[in-house]
């Protein structure tokens, strides 16, 4: 064999192709269920953790910036060791897969809060004034007058963060869970051949490419005009 | 409550475990004091590529830049530790880390500088130029200072981002604070030598979080 066909047996080898083909494609449908799962409760969860911080209630507002720094300080995989490693033995034993969403979902949350929260504060004080001395209540103020206004200069940077949190979902082979790069490295051992990697590896791409590209594009089209 | 105590914050195992830890927590500030300025320096040259005059090389820095951001770090860098072998290609965990933290790091940082370049205006460019320096002049000492001011805590962000993301070298054996403390709970059945990593990790990166915020809120302001 020339060095040319060893490399096309290792990691483009047909026959390892197509018996693992269902797995990787088991594996991909797993991350992507995650990774949704994940996007929508962080988000949701994060914009409403800003919502309650702009009520200013001090011990609100610590517990807040607590939690907020917790898990933007923290690494997600030590976050996702602790509780699916520690928890059993306390009586709560939480599947790897939960773990891996309780865990990604208060990473985005901490982050979009952040996030969020930069978005209300950017907006001019004169229009809570103006809206507040229509006759608006404070509730009423914050979702229809500054939230649509703040909503515009998060999503660049919601964006970004939410497509950097979602491929975490690849932290779940720590502990077992059967999404893609799990797959692809089970089907590593037991070939023993590179090219499950592979199909992994452009799985992932095809995945994320095109987020990459809505990112890109998004943060064009939100940028502000420079005056 | 007290078996929640002895799980996680159990104070005579985290003693027990600390040498180990410790050690690991080192070798982590190491891994960090190579895998950051790497990645700083690659992710300058991908930005100054990325803003070439050559059209060729433009186009493939953008090929590198999306799929080097699109495949997850952890995917990285098994596919390198456990794909080179099958090449005949034999590395240790700690070059398959400085690879992929190379190849993932410098497109995030290379994105960070151009759009702090930027975010320079062309009269800069002109100006320096006018005055007779050379256009690798005029990028040193007019352009970058200006772009990385304006970018700092996008740099710091992505700087703490970069640390949290040492803890993947545990998954290849890298005996980093993560490892070290992952095997000190395998052998104790005790969560609370993570507990201990998790204290040293915020200690390092809480005070930076704090700062990066504060510098996120003036900014607004």
């Amino acid at each position: 064999m020339t060095q040319y066909e060893r490399f096309l047996d290792t990691f483009f080898n047909p026959e390892v192709m197509a018996n693992y083909f269902p797995k990787i494609v088991e594996g991909l449908l797993v991350t992507c269920q995650i990774a949704f799962l994940v996007v929508i409760s962080g988000i949701v969860f994060g914009l409403a953790l800003a919502l309650l911080r702009s009520y200013r209630w001090t011990p609100v507002n610590l517990a807040i910036i607590f939690f907020v720094d917790m898990f933007r300080a923290l690494p997600p995989l030590v976050l996702i060791l602790i509780l699916y490693f520690g928890l059993p033995n306390v009586g709560f034993t939480l599947s790897g897969y939960v773990v891996l969403w309780l865990v990604l979902t208060c990473v985005l949350a901490a982050f979009s809060e952040e996030i969020f929260w930069a978005g209300i504060l950017s907006v001019d004080k004169g229009q809570w004034m103006a809206s507040r001395s229509t006759g608006m209540s404070y509730t009423q103020t914050l979702l229809n007058v500054v939230m649509p206004q703040a909503i515009r200069l998060t999503i660049p940077p919601l964006t970004n963060r939410t497509i950097a949190i979602t491929k975490n979902t690849a932290l779940g082979m720590v502990i077992g869970v059967d999404e893609l790069l799990n797959e692809a490295t089970t089907a590593q051992a037991f070939s023993g051949n590179a090219t499950p990697l592979m199909m992994g590896a452009i799985a992932y791409l095809i995945l994320f490419v095109p987020v990459v590209y809505l990112g890109r594009y998004i943060e064009h089209r939100f940028a502000w005009r420079k005056v | 409550m007290d078996a929640l105590l002895q799980q996680f914050f159990n104070f005579d195992i985290m003693m027990q475990a600390s040498p180990i830890i410790l050690r690991g927590f080192g070798m982590t500030l190491l891994l960090c004091l190579v895998v950051i300025p790497m990645g700083l320096l690659g992710g300058l040259a991908v930005a100054l590529a990325s803003l070439s005059p050559i059209r060729a090389v433009r186009w493939i820095t953008i090929v590198f830049v999306d799929l080097f951001r699109a495949i997850p770090p952890l995917a990285l860098l098994i596919f390198i530790s456990a794909g080179l072998p099958f090449a005949d290609i034999r590395i240790s965990p700690f070059t398959a880390v400085c690879i992929s933290f190379l190849l993932n790091n410098s497109a995030y940082y290379g994105e960070i500088y151009r759009s702090g370049i930027e975010s320079i205006g062309s009269g800069q460019t002109d100006a320096s130029r006018s005055t007779g320096l050379s256009a690798t002049q005029t990028m040193a000492y007019v352009i970058l200072p200006q772009a990385v001011r304006n970018v700092l805590p996008d740099l710091i962000s992505n700087t703490v981002e970069v640390v949290k993301l040492t803890s993947l070298a545990s998954v290849v054996a890298f005996a980093e604070l993560l490892y070290a403390a992952d095997m000190a709970r395998s052998v104790t059945y005790n969560a609370s030598p993570i507990t201990f990593a998790a204290i040293l990790y915020l200690i390092v990166l809480w005070p930076v979080v704090r700062l990066l915020s504060r510098l996120e809120n003036k900014m607004q302001n």
